[in-house]
């Protein structure tokens, strides 16, 4: 264990601290002691910059299971120092943030920034993990904490029903993608990425290879909420706004993104890679920001928006995938999308994280996110509404913002696409900035809908709960800073490039720099008059006039049914799922002990006569038959018409007297074959039996005791007629397949010279295998305590009538 | 001769299944009793039934019978027994109870469905 690892683990050891700290600082409020930890890992991460920007890597192993190559290896190159920072720097300004918008008395805030740590530290184990079972196991723990930080409010129930959607479906995802990690292991022959890695040459050729992808892919999508399971983001907005400002824009759902990007080294070479993620992510890209204008709610805006834009860098990631088949980096133009991927990651983790803080500010100042009743608070709250500007232009793409150039980067990326000649992307490859532009469009209409119509027009105080003023200021430290690094990452945006983005790319694309190569991450505010930029014309020009048209087209949201909606196909699996289980459970557990026996005894002829047909073990040797005589044919007889009488009697009576015939004729059977223990045995007992048997029948309750004939069943008869063919041919067959001679000559010849005794079978119970009779005496003790117990022990006494 | 006992037991078996699947608690036990019969007969009939004296060493015979499953089965037949005093004392103690002998009738006590 190194300090990396502690570092990585602080947040899980700090969160132990945080109850108690709660409960003996009431006064203070616990987000500041919270407050110190990120900020002191992102000072510490910070430090790893240099190292990173030299293209190095860091690497620290501390031994976990090594006996099943699990370990705990931290890998930090310019990827997970990217998401660490991000992690880290947003964190910190979240729990100011959450400072301020979460109430001291009222909130249980132990508990909240509990949660919050152990998704912090989930996070950055996700992130610098180079063990695939470690990096699963904080996967699931980022699970986790969401599903407890969305139901933090759990008497509501829209918070329960977000919290186990997103659970179901993380969890789905994340199942599946550990299902793809041991696929990697068994073809790789290791957990770690690094070697994974090092032989991806080799795993391509492999038969599992594509089902691994497919599998690790379903876990980035569920979790990034791709299309079609984006479907939980917009329910996790019942959460705290500092969690979906953090966990479901900046950070977790960014843990698909880091995943696709992590595994491209591995995975990129196919084209069905290219397709799925490019295809998936620019689906994503255009369905999220269609249905975002459609919203009402602040968050459920911000909610699409971020599928929206999480799409927008997956399809970034696969069209980046493209660059790999064109070796020459130094005039590689398809390193862009990588590029862009890495540069858009920053940037809407900025502005995301501070449009979610405004509606937080919004929502707490005038009690309500409903855009239908907001309005005009422009003169009540300047700087909140200057933030929400420019968070929403740089959304937008607008200059001379951030979103600005990672939108021109995206649409480089995108038009370039045209340009391939493989994987038949030079003709259908059209879809892609076909569907970027489109959702570029719609982008720009809800980002003015979320300025616009909250903060400009009319203000209708009569609406709203509260009266408007500005946030306190420590409310708004936050969303200012994450608003100023959106406009000097606007401006100035190659500060990033060389220490940030540049390794960032290098861990995406590792075989790109093997000889040398540098990337070249600069980042150029003016490109000239290239198609991009008209582009980025026509979508204002077509967003300002549709987004002026609204109240027009509006309708055509209403075109598809609600019943074919993705939500309602969820419920419905659900509900069906749970109808299907529970009708499928009470079809067959009846609750009629019968109906068990049958089952039991199918199966038993079942299984029987399969396994004497499949190995061909039915066999009859009549060589070493004994020979048949008259006594014995007379009392099989005898045994066969008593245990006949007790099936048809009418009479119970008749029944019990002819149990008791076959057990005299068993015993008999036992003096025939040489058994004088067994028939004394077996008479004394048969006689005890029947006793007992006219003692239960002599107790009858009145009322049942009309006598009935057994009512004949055929499906009964033929259950029974099965098991006794089945006994009947496994007893012959076993007679007949002997493999070795009996044990029995031991006891015959050593009776009298070991263990002095001339009875065979009594010198057996007691001396050869005296075990066996010590704990039959015990059965027979505990069966008459029992009854003892059974017959006095009467807690509950029967009611009268 | 071990082919005729094979189908003595197969019939044993039969009509205790049969009478294990009827209705009646009596009935079943009677099944079970009739099943423990079967499953004795059994061990003795795979173990062989050549003939040979009584495993008796005092009678000097040329062979003896097997003893070891005589033994297996004493101790079977000791159990069973034991399992099917149990079983009649609790459908006995069941008529008192529930006042039926009906195990369709028995579906669980109110507030335990």
């Amino acid at each position: 264990m190194t300090l990396l690892h502690w570092a990585i683990i602080s947040p899980f050891l700090f969160a132990i601290l945080i109850p108690f700290l709660y409960k003996a600082m009431r006064q203070v409020h616990t987000g500041w002691f919270v407050l110190l930890l990120p900020v002191a890992l992102f000072s510490y991460f910070i430090q790893f910059m240099p190292v990173t920007s030299d293209g190095k890597a860091i690497k620290e192993t501390a031994e976990w299971m090594p006996s099943f190559d699990i370990n705990f290896t931290a890998y930090v190159d310019g990827l997970g120092l990217l998401f660490a920072l991000l992690i880290t720097g947003i964190g910190s300004l979240v729990v100011l943030y959450s400072i301020y918008y979460l109430d001291k008395k009222r909130e249980q805030l132990h508990n909240f920034y509990v949660y919050l740590m152990m998704f912090m530290g989930a996070m950055l184990g996700v992130v610098l993990s180079d063990n695939l079972i470690v990096l699963y196991m904080f996967w699931e723990f980022t699970s986790i904490s969401s599903f407890l930080l969305i139901g933090y409010w759990y008497h509501r129930e829209r918070s329960r029903y977000g919290a186990l959607k997103s659970m179901l479906i993380t969890v789905f995802g994340g199942l599946s993608m550990l299902g793809g990690f041991i696929l990697l292991y068994l073809m790789g022959g290791t957990f770690s990425i690094r070697e994974l890695i090092s032989q991806s040459d080799l795993l391509m050729n492999e038969a599992l290879f594509i089902p691994a992808m497919l599998l690790v892919l379903l876990g980035a999508f569920t979790k990034s909420a791709q299309f079609p399971f984006h479907i939980w983001l917009p329910d996790a907005m019942e959460a705290p706004t500092p969690v979906s400002a953090y966990l479901h824009s900046a950070t977790m759902v960014k843990a698909g993104i880091y995943l696709v990007a992590r595994m491209s080294p591995i995975f990129a070479e196919t084209s069905l890679w290219l397709w799925l993620v490019g295809g998936f992510g620019i689906f994503t890209l255009f369905w999220g920001s269609f249905n975002a204008v459609k919203q009402t709610d602040l968050k459920a805006i911000l909610a699409f928006s971020t599928v929206s834009q999480l799409g927008l860098i997956m399809s970034l990631l696969g069209v980046g995938a493209a660059a790999l088949h064109y070796t020459h980096l130094d005039d590689n133009i398809y390193m862009v999308a990588t590029l862009a991927a890495v540069f858009h990651l920053i940037n809407h983790a900025t502005f995301k994280g501070s449009l979610f803080m405004v509606a937080g500010i919004v929502d707490h100042e005038t009690g309500t996110r409903d855009i239908r009743k907001l309005g005009g608070l422009m003169s009540f709250m300047p700087i909140t509404f200057t933030i929400a500007i420019i968070g929403a232009f740089s959304m937008a793409g607008l200059p001379p913002f951030n979103g600005f150039l990672s939108k021109e980067m995206f649409f480089t990326g995108m038009v370039r696409v045209l340009e391939m000649d493989i994987f038949s992307l030079d003709t259908a490859g059209i879809i892609f900035p076909v569907l970027a532009w489109v959702g570029s469009v719609f982008t720009f209409i809800y980002s003015m809908i979320l300025v616009f119509k909250t903060f400009t027009g009319e203000h209708q105080p009569e609406k709203l709960e509260k009266k408007p003023h500005e946030a306190p200021l420590g409310m708004l430290i936050s969303p200012i800073i994450l608003a100023s690094l959106v406009v000097v990452f606007g401006f100035f945006p190659n500060i990033l490039s060389e220490r940030i983005i540049a390794p960032a790319v290098a861990a995406i694309t590792p075989s790109l720099v093997e000889e040398g190569h540098e990337i070249k991450a600069h980042i150029s505010f003016w490109h000239g008059p290239t198609p991009e930029l008209f582009m980025t014309f026509g979508v204002i020009l077509f967003g300002i006039l549709l987004y002026h048209l609204l109240p027009k087209w509006k309708k055509v949201y209403s075109w598809r049914p609600e019943r074919l909606s993705l939500n309602s196909i969820y419920d419905g699996v659900l509900v069906r799922g749970e109808r299907a289980a529970s009708s499928f459970t009470k079809g067959y557990m009846t609750g009629f002990i019968r109906s068990y026996l049958v089952y039991i005894f199918a199966f038993f002829i079942g299984i029987a006569l399969f396994g004497l047909w499949y190995k061909g073990a039915f066999a009859v040797n009549t060589v070493e038959l004994a020979p048949i005589g008259i006594y014995e044919v007379a009392i099989a007889l005898l045994l066969v018409i008593s245990s006949l009488t007790t099936l048809f009697a009418k009479s119970r009576l008749t029944s019990i007297i002819s149990l008791g015939a076959a057990g005299y004729t068993v015993s008999l059977f036992f003096v025939l074959f040489r058994a004088p223990d067994l028939a004394l045995t077996q008479l004394v007992i048969e006689t005890v039996s029947v006793a007992l048997f006219l003692l239960c029948f002599y107790h009858l309750p009145k009322m049942s005791r009309h006598e009935t004939r057994v009512k004949f069943k055929i499906e009964n008869a033929v259950i029974a007629v099965g098991v006794g063919i089945v006994v009947t041919l496994f007893a012959i067959s076993s007679y007949s397949t002997k493999l070795f001679k009996s044990i029995s000559s031991y006891y015959i010849e050593n009776v009298y010279e070991v263990a002095h005794g001339k009875n065979m079978v009594n010198v057996i119970l007691v001396d050869f295998r005296g075990f066996d009779t010590l704990f039959e005496i015990c059965v027979l003790a505990i069966a008459s305590l029992g009854i003892y117990s059974m017959i006095k022990l009467r807690l509950t006494r029967r009611k009268e009538g | 001769m071990e082919i005729l006992m094979a189908i003595v037991v197969g019939i044993l078996f039969t009509c205790a299944v049969y009478l294990m699947l009827s209705k009646s608690l009596l009935r079943i036990i009677i099944g079970t009793a009739l099943l423990s019969h079967g499953a004795h007969l059994l061990i003795l009939t795979v173990s062989g039934l050549k003939g040979g004296d009584a495993p008796l060493y005092g009678e000097h015979a040329a062979s003896y019978v097997d003893p070891l499953p005589q033994a297996l089965i004493l101790t079977a037949i000791v159990i069973s027994f034991g399992v099917t005093a149990f079983f009649l004392v609790l459908a006995y103690r069941a008529y008192q109870e529930l006042g039926t002998d009906n195990v369709d009738q028995m579906r669980g006590t109110e507030g335990n469905d």
